[in-house]
Parts: structure tokens; sequence; C-alpha cells
């Protein structure tokens, strides 16, 4: 099976058909998928802030890390649990559009990046020096961006 | 001049018809339009989860807004530009939506409740300024602020629904009245 009859497959599910036939559902899922993107910010960009030196600077940047965890996680769960749907109910025009391509390959990089390496520059003790901590939080903040925009753009092809 | 013929008249011009045909320059306004959520949607969340004493309870609420609510003020001047340019670039059917029209009463909500809150905090900060559950008058105004964008952002993202629109007639008369449309 091919990448295309994959997604023509999974266009086929219950969930994308339910979502295409429906007049409402799709607009609804998106505005929670949006929803999710601005506790997204809250949660990267509290930690992206405190990483370039401003934000809550005052307090330990592991301490700012622990606080936004749950945050980052519940924003996470809810742009996936509404995302899937949106990319069931249009897969094929998914698999053409070279928004959702790029969208996909950001945010692996954002969240091997997130996990990988922001997660353990933020848990350094010592803490990091000023500048792998900027250079860190520039490289997410720029990541999540692009996952933001080009998602977005999906919506324009 | 009526608020629609200042409409009418806004759409006239030359800025708005170039806005709104423009192949990329309206993709890209509001595409920024939607990443200045995370940034002034996402620290606005930030502080008034401090609020409802989710967050950061061992930091003083002063402290959070102090270091962070700069932050939102920035995301808000890119998101309300952003949002002038985009409803410059289709001023009638935005000014006669029954969501842009919820938008706007939500933002005055929320504008309200910040007016009411710092008027609040400048008064009786020290009192529970460093309390890690902020007494309730506090928590109300972190739940009303929190509603308040949530309801903007999701009445922001219908906007772009036509189900409502004044040249899909016949609506319902609670819709045409809400919208204001003009029915012969």
């Amino acid at each position: 099976m091919t990448l295309l009859d994959w997604a023509d497959a999974l266009e086929q599910t219950a969930v994308g058909t339910a979502i295409r036939d429906s007049l409402w559902l799709f607009p609804v899922i998106e505005a929670v998928h949006l929803l999710g993107l601005a506790l997204l910010g809250g949660a990267v960009l509290g930690v992206d802030l405190r990483l370039l030196g401003t934000g809550l600077r005052g307090r330990p940047l592991a301490y700012v890390a622990r606080q936004l965890d749950p945050v980052l996680a519940l924003a996470l769960t809810v742009m996936v649990a509404s995302g899937v749907p949106l990319f069931l109910s249009e897969a094929v025009k998914c698999y053409w559009s070279d928004a959702f391509r790029l969208k996909m390959a950001t945010l692996a990089v954002a969240l091997a990046f997130t996990f990988g390496v922001r997660r353990r520059v933020v848990r350094r003790d010592p803490p990091p020096g000023p500048w792998l901590a900027r250079v860190t939080g520039l490289v997410s903040i720029a990541l999540w961006l692009t996952v933001a925009a080009s998602g977005r753009w999906i919506g324009f092809s | 001049m009526s608020l629609l013929g200042f409409c009418e008249w806004l759409a006239s011009t030359e800025l708005s018809i170039a806005l709104h045909e423009s192949l990329y320059v309206y993709p890209l306004v509001e595409t920024t339009h939607v990443l200045s959520l995370l940034l002034f949607v996402g620290t606005a969340s930030v502080v008034d989860l401090r609020l409802l004493g989710v967050l950061f309870r061992d930091v003083p609420v002063s402290e959070v807004t102090a270091r962070i609510l700069p932050w939102t003020v920035a995301g808000f001047v890119v998101a309300a530009t952003t949002g002038a340019l985009l409803f410059y670039a289709i001023p009638v059917r935005t000014y006669q939506s029954v969501f842009f029209r919820v938008k706007v009463v939500m933002l005055l909500v929320a504008a309200i409740n910040i007016a009411l809150f710092h008027g609040h905090a400048a008064r009786a900060a020290p009192a529970w300024d460093r309390l890690a559950r902020p007494p309730r008058r506090v928590r109300l105004a972190g739940a009303i602020s929190l509603f308040a964008w949530a309801t903007v952002i999701v009445m922001g993202r219908m906007i772009a629904y036509n189900w409502f629109d004044c040249d899909r007639q016949p609506q319902p008369a609670l819709v045409n009245w809400l919208a204001g449309c003009v029915v012969s």
C-alpha cells in the first residue's frame, strides 16, 4: 500500500466520514485545536522567555519548567486529540499539501528538541550559561512558530 | 454616517480592495494573527492560572504580572494590529457577522474584567499577593479572563464560516437582528 492509499483509507474511517458529513464538526474541532494552541503558547513560551533571560527570570529555570510541564502535557494532548480527527477528515488533501508535510516534519523536530534537548538544558545543575540558554529558547520558539504557521497554511491550499 | 455606511466606505478604499484580493499578504496577515495568539493568550493564561492558584503558587501574584504581562501586551499589540487589517480587508461582511459581534462583546468583557482587577489589585495587593490560592474575587477575575479569551478565539475562528451571513436569506429573525442585516 502506498502512502496515498493509506491517506484514502484513513479518510474513509467512521471518524473521517462523520466529520466530513457534518456542517459544524470540523469548525468546532478546529476551534478546540486553536484553544490548545493558545495553551501550548503559554507552556512553551513561559520556559523559552525564561531561557532568554526575561519572563520569570527571578526564579530558577528548572522550577519554571517543572511548573509548566503539566500545562505542556495538557496542551499537547488537546492538540493531538483534535488534530488527528481533523487529519482523518481530509487525509488525501493533507497528503498533497506541502504545508501539512512541513508541519509534520517540523512537529517531529520540535517534539524531539523539546523533550530531548530543551528538557536536558533546563534541568542542568548548575544551570546552563546564558548563551546555551538563549540559543535553546530561540530554537524552541522558531520550531513551534513554524509548526503553528504551517498548520494555518494547510487551510490556504 | 452609520457604522454600516462607514464599513461600506472602508470597503471601497483602494487598500482594502488590494488587501482583500492579495494572494499572499492576506494569508500572511491571518497567519500572524494566529501566531500572536501563542504569545498573547498563552501568556495571559499563565497569569490567569496564577490568579486561580493553579500555577506558580509560591511566586507572588505581583511578580508574575510584572514579569509576564508585558509579553501579553506585546502579543495583544500584534493581535490587534493584524486583526484591524483583517477587518479592513473585509469590513462589511465582518461587521455583519454574528460571530464577530460576539467576539467584540467578549473583548469588552475581558477589558472590563482587566480594569476591575487592576483597580482591585492596585488597592489591596499586599493582603493576598503571596497567597498560594488568592481570594475568591481574584480567582473569579482569572476564570472570567480565561473564559473571555477562549470565547474570543472560538468566535474568531467561526467568522470564516458563512452560515449566518446576511446574503444567505432567509435567516431566522434573531440572526438578522444580531447581525444587523438589512432585509428588504
